[in-house]
């Protein structure tokens, strides 16, 4: 943590004193509420293909995630990063929408592996949804089939960095674009 | 169908509920309508399609090499079965001999997935009863057995190893060592997980006289596999319709023998699980023993083109019997793909296995039957 703030990316906080005399953390409150939010960012278990058994494995003891402060959770209401692993389908999209519609605010999503990215080798089926950005917003596409534990673990500290590096007032608050609807037996496509 | 369950349920004073398909215990996207009587289940209703990739259609618009990856994704988490029974049927279609070698690879490969594969099934099994811990084990386990695999083909989950005439790599130097010093390590390791869980108190308690099925139940809903032998049906492919390799190795087919209670309960079904991972490691040691040299890959034509005709080849997976059945039309691509697969019966199952059962143990009869959801929906 010390490091981070000694970093040059960071000029808004700093850690005065040292051990056994009483150190003081300062900083600006955006900074510090975004350090804690960084480090517990809780992950909805949503495993729905063979990503998934990466994810296990990801959050296995040899690339261990739980070292960033992240925890999985079964549900939604739960949770702060909705990691879509694995493919989705028509059958699975609107309930995919539900889940992150249950999901509180600031809320944040990775499309991993390249079927919840863009279909990837199931590009031609007709029953596989192209991408899973056709009905939530996606932070960070992780490409892959599957990706590697490595890589997700990659992924996961790209995302710590996306939420340091943002206001969470404006994240509270913005409007995210309108996405398509899942129309009944609608077949979405790509624009 | 739910508007006629939810109607019975309002007239008949009983329960709805909804489990799935994002629910941690199911083992993937599968769902289940439970009818239930308070705490006790009148039935559970499992309904699938939730990962329906249509990977047989789109079979039919492939080559036949060019399916092969397609079979990885048909069940992940022991894709050298499906590779195999793939690459199977087609060699059966085109009359192609398989070197000796690449058969001895095959078994090799397939036993280390099965290995991996009931790593995690009965990881899966004690977590979903509240034990973490023996999960956390396996995963450690099959990071190694990953890593065997990665440096023998590359990928991690998806191998796309075994393919239609032989396998795609052979033995890079100093795997065979690796392989025997995994299995050296491996061995006590499984005393260790026997004393953790396997006779561990609690999951006996949880699994004994839990979700019954009798031998003539479970041949009549065409279960397979270890589910099959857990009820006490002597049947295994490797020895009863012998394939590649298997008949040159000895090794016991595990039965279940009501061992902490009633023949067929959820306690057996995990239990030969684990004894199949100690003889898979019996024939991994054969097979490395006696690996002969030679080809790796038979003698294939230039394009694949096989006359009119079909062919069904089958293995024995980790779930039980995988078969491919392969119609061809005299083109380079197959008329039509069908793929067997042993979840999709231990799902059925489900139905009638979950009555009179508490809600809280429907969870482990799910995870006693290891489905999983690729495998069911296709």
């Amino acid at each position: 943590m010390v490091e981070e703030m000694n970093s040059p990316r960071v000029i808004e906080a700093g850690l005065e004193g040292g051990p056994g005399q009483g150190a003081v953390l300062w900083g600006k409150a955006s900074y510090l509420l975004n350090l804690s939010r960084k480090h517990s960012l809780w992950y909805l278990l949503f495993a729905t293909a063979c990503c998934g058994i990466e994810m296990m494995q990801t959050g296995g003891p040899r690339t261990d995630l739980d070292r960033f402060g992240m925890v999985f959770r079964a549900s939604p209401r739960q949770s702060d990063l909705m990691l879509v692993a694995g493919t989705i389908t028509y059958k699975m999209a609107d309930r995919v929408k539900l889940l992150y519609d249950q999901m509180a605010e600031p809320k944040y999503v990775i499309a991993m592996g390249s079927c919840a990215s863009c279909g990837g080798l199931f590009q031609k089926s007709y029953s596989v949804l192209k991408g899973v950005d056709l009905i939530v917003p996606v932070d960070l596409y992780l490409p892959g089939c599957p990706p590697r534990p490595e890589a997700l673990n990659d992924a996961m500290m790209k995302m710590q960095d996306i939420i340091l590096s943002e206001d969470w007032r404006r994240k509270m608050t913005e409007k995210t674009e309108p996405r398509p609807q899942m129309g009944r037996g609608g077949i979405l496509k790509r624009a | 169908m739910e508007n006629a369950l939810n109607k019975q349920a309002v007239s008949d004073d009983l329960m709805i509920l909804n489990m799935g398909p994002q629910h941690p215990s199911t083992h993937g996207v599968i769902r289940f309508v439970i009818t239930g009587d308070g705490e006790v289940m009148q039935r559970a209703v499992p309904h699938v399609g939730y990962l329906h990739r249509g990977i047989e259609k789109l079979a039919e618009g492939l080559p036949y090499p060019s399916f092969v990856p397609f079979t990885d994704r048909v069940d992940y988490l022991a894709a050298m079965f499906a590779n195999h029974g793939y690459a199977m049927a087609v060699e059966r279609l085109l009359g192609i001999e398989v070197p000796r070698r690449a058969e001895y690879l095959r078994v090799i490969v397939s036993e280390l997935n099965r290995i991996a594969s009931h790593l995690i099934g009965v990881g899966a099994m004690a977590m979903d009863i509240g034990a973490f811990t023996p999960f956390l084990h396996g995963i450690r386990e099959r990071e190694k057995l990953n890593d065997i695999i990665e440096e023998l083909c590359g990928a991690r989950l998806t191998y796309n190893y075994i393919r239609v005439g032989g396998v795609s790599f052979d033995f890079p130097q100093g795997l065979d060592a690796k392989i025997r010093a995994f299995l050296d390590t491996f061995e006590p390791l499984m005393e260790e997980f026997d004393r953790l869980i396997t006779v561990n108190e609690i999951l006996v308690k949880r699994c004994a006289n839990v979700a019954v099925i009798d031998a003539e139940t479970a041949k009549s809903y065409g279960l397979v596999g270890p589910n099959l032998r857990g009820s006490g049906v002597d049947w295994d492919l490797r020895r009863d319709l012998p394939y590649s390799a298997y008949p040159d190795f000895e090794f016991n087919v595990c039965l279940g023998r009501g061992f902490r209670g009633t023949l067929g309960d959820a306690y057996d079904r995990f239990i030969v699980r684990v004894q199949e991972m100690q003889e898979s490691v019996k024939i991994i040691r054969q097979a490395l023993d006696g690996l002969p040299e030679g080809e790796i890959k038979g003698k294939l034509p230039r394009k694949l083109k096989p006359a009119k005709g079909e062919a069904y080849g089958a293995v024995e997976s980790a779930r039980g019997e995988l078969g491919y059945h392969v119609i061809s039309d005299g083109t380079d691509k197959p008329y039509r793909v069908k793929i067997r697969a042993g979840s999709f019966n231990a799902t059925s199952i489900v139905e009638h296995a979950s009555r009179g059962l508490m809600i809280a143990d429907l969870v482990v009869l799910i995870a006693s039957l290891d489905v999983i959801a690729p495998e069911i929906d296709r």
